[in-house]
């Protein structure tokens, strides 16, 4: 059988590179790196899989969380109600004023550069500035409390600029030949951002969606000032209540429920992934339209 | 009888600017109803801009001013018109095949849907009329609900062509409909042209001069924003009065 011309074998590849050590050299670190990543991140979730997955017992997913069984039950379903309520918030402000700042305003303009420069800024704020907003201006300042809904707005400002910056990107990378063959057709400014250039754009803001998700689900430091500490479900989204990674921070900090702790890992992580694979499996299937 | 020599557009003393740019100097110039006008020249002569003008594409360049007077069907063509009824009128074909992301059949039934066509019966007979005109149908006819992007660069710009058709425009404006792709399919749209200006008129941009020579009735001949020369085809490629031109032709520059 004839060997085929274009497939390099890994060893071919190897040998290929031995003549020359500079290219061997950055060839090999690179494969090094790309190990180390891949290897840290499987270290992380096999550790925490390890040391929660004995500790997870039906008990845990009982509704009422007491001295005696502390339960995960109440704190998942409030990260639910956060996550749905931020996300209920930011979506459709950030997807709007990215659709504003790439469909309705010059790129070259002054004040969408401050818009695009503040954005980004406040993407990277650390989430206890966020925590100490929300704490200073819903519970006190509007003297709700803590609440789910304070908790869930403060997570929504948040993640505004991500949603932003995701979306604004990927409107971008839209290609105005679409804007141009609907514009070219007659078809007004409206129906042409909502039946070309969004759907278009869609696989790349339910990535920024994602990554959002994934912030609201894994925030502590934002949440204790404001949602608060109440290890049940609240009667409204006025009431406090905590998400399940601030019951793991909790049993951490007490020090005496280390097991729990790492099964709350375990359900954390688990949730994430989830939502990443239900997310991206619904674009596929709309990008595939 | 006057049919034949009838001005679906005049174009009056237009200048344009793109900035400190003039990009278009004083033309004037008659499209006939049902005529194939090409317009030819070197690269940033105008005449694409020119082109984009007719449908109003400019509006969209920020830096583009415009001065003179477009008519169309005897109205004001800037004034007399809305712009997305402007735009249905005379449709228009890109350079490069810019279908959307979606099935061969929505991307025909857009224009119409969007100028408010709901009934599925309608949007059907819109479609397959469209096709046929643009001699794709038998090509698309078993997979027209399959994404549009897995065809080829030729059957794609025909799929423009039935897109632009689906709206009824009484002008096609063509901005080098063919100058990414093959000869085959390059020769399947010049065929469409040809049986297409029975039904409307048409204005090409081309670098190809044999392409000109072979499909249109009219010739213009652009040089850096001036329109030079502007006749009937076979005068313009065999006794061009303009030396410029006859030197353009010849192959001299360009």
């Amino acid at each position: 059988m004839n060997e085929p011309i274009n497939q390099i074998s890994f060893k071919k590849e190897f040998t290929s590179q031995l003549n020359h050590p500079g290219s061997l050299l950055l060839y090999l670190l690179i494969i090094l790196s790309a190990v180390f990543t891949i290897s840290i991140l499987f270290l992380i979730i096999g550790y925490i899989l390890y040391k929660g997955i004995p500790n997870i017992n039906l008990k845990m997913f009982e509704w009422n969380y007491n001295k005696e069984n502390l339960s995960m039950l109440p704190t998942i379903i409030n990260t639910l109600i956060l996550t749905f309520l931020s996300l209920l918030f930011s979506v459709p402000v950030g997807v709007g004023s990215a659709l504003y700042l790439v469909e309705y305003q010059k790129r070259s303009n002054k004040f969408v550069r401050l818009i695009q420069l503040t954005t980004q800024t406040l993407a990277g704020i650390p989430s206890i500035i966020y925590g100490l907003f929300g704490f200073l201006l819903f519970v006190v300042g509007l003297s709700w409390g803590y609440s789910l809904l304070g908790g869930a707005l403060t997570l929504s400002i948040m993640v505004l600029p991500v949603i932003m910056n995701t979306t604004e990107e990927s409107l971008k990378s839209v290609p105005d030949l679409y804007r141009e063959g609907s514009y070219g057709l007659g078809v007004g400014k409206i129906r042409t951002i909502f039946h070309v250039v969004l759907p278009a754009a869609l696989p790349g803001i339910v990535n920024g969606i994602i990554l959002a998700t994934g912030r609201v689900v894994g925030e502590t430091a934002a949440l204790i000032y404001t949602s608060g500490t109440v290890a049940r479900v609240p009667s409204s989204i006025m009431g406090s209540g905590r998400s399940l990674a601030v019951q793991m921070y909790t049993l951490l900090s007490e020090g005496l429920y280390m097991d729990q702790a790492y099964a709350c890992g375990v359900v954390l992580i688990v949730m994430v992934v989830l939502l990443n694979f239900t997310s991206s499996l619904l674009t596929k299937n709309e990008s595939r339209n | 009888m006057n049919q034949e020599t009838k001005d679906i557009i005049s174009v009056n003393n237009v200048d344009l600017w793109y900035g400190p740019f003039q990009a278009l100097k004083n033309i004037n110039m008659n499209f006939k109803e049902n005529d194939v006008t090409a317009m030819i020249g070197p690269s940033g002569c105008g005449k694409s801009t020119l082109l984009k003008s007719l449908n109003r594409m400019n509006d969209l360049v920020d830096s583009c001013k415009i001065t003179g007077s477009f008519t169309f069907n005897g109205k004001d063509l800037t004034k007399g018109y809305d712009i997305t009824d402007l735009r249905k009128r005379i449709g228009m074909v890109f350079q490069k095949p810019n279908l959307f992301p979606m099935s061969i059949y929505d991307n025909v039934a857009y224009g119409p849907r969007a100028h408010g066509i709901r009934k599925k019966r309608e949007l059907d007979e819109i479609v397959e009329t469209s096709l046929k005109q643009a001699a794709i149908w038998n090509e698309t006819k078993d997979r027209l609900h399959k994404s549009a992007l897995g065809l080829s660069g030729g059957q794609q710009q025909r799929i423009c062509i039935a897109r632009a058709l689906a709206v009824k425009p009484q002008v096609l404006l063509m901005d080098e409909p063919t100058s990414a792709l093959d000869p085959i399919s390059t020769q399947y749209i010049e065929d469409l042209i040809e049986e297409l200006k029975k039904d409307l008129s048409i204005i090409i941009v081309t670098h190809n001069m044999q392409q000109a020579a072979r499909i249109s009735d009219k010739t213009a001949f652009f040089l850096l924003g001036e329109l030079i020369e502007f006749d009937n085809t076979d005068l313009i490629f065999t006794n061009p009065k303009d030396q410029r031109t006859r030197d353009y032709i010849t192959g001299r520059f360009g």
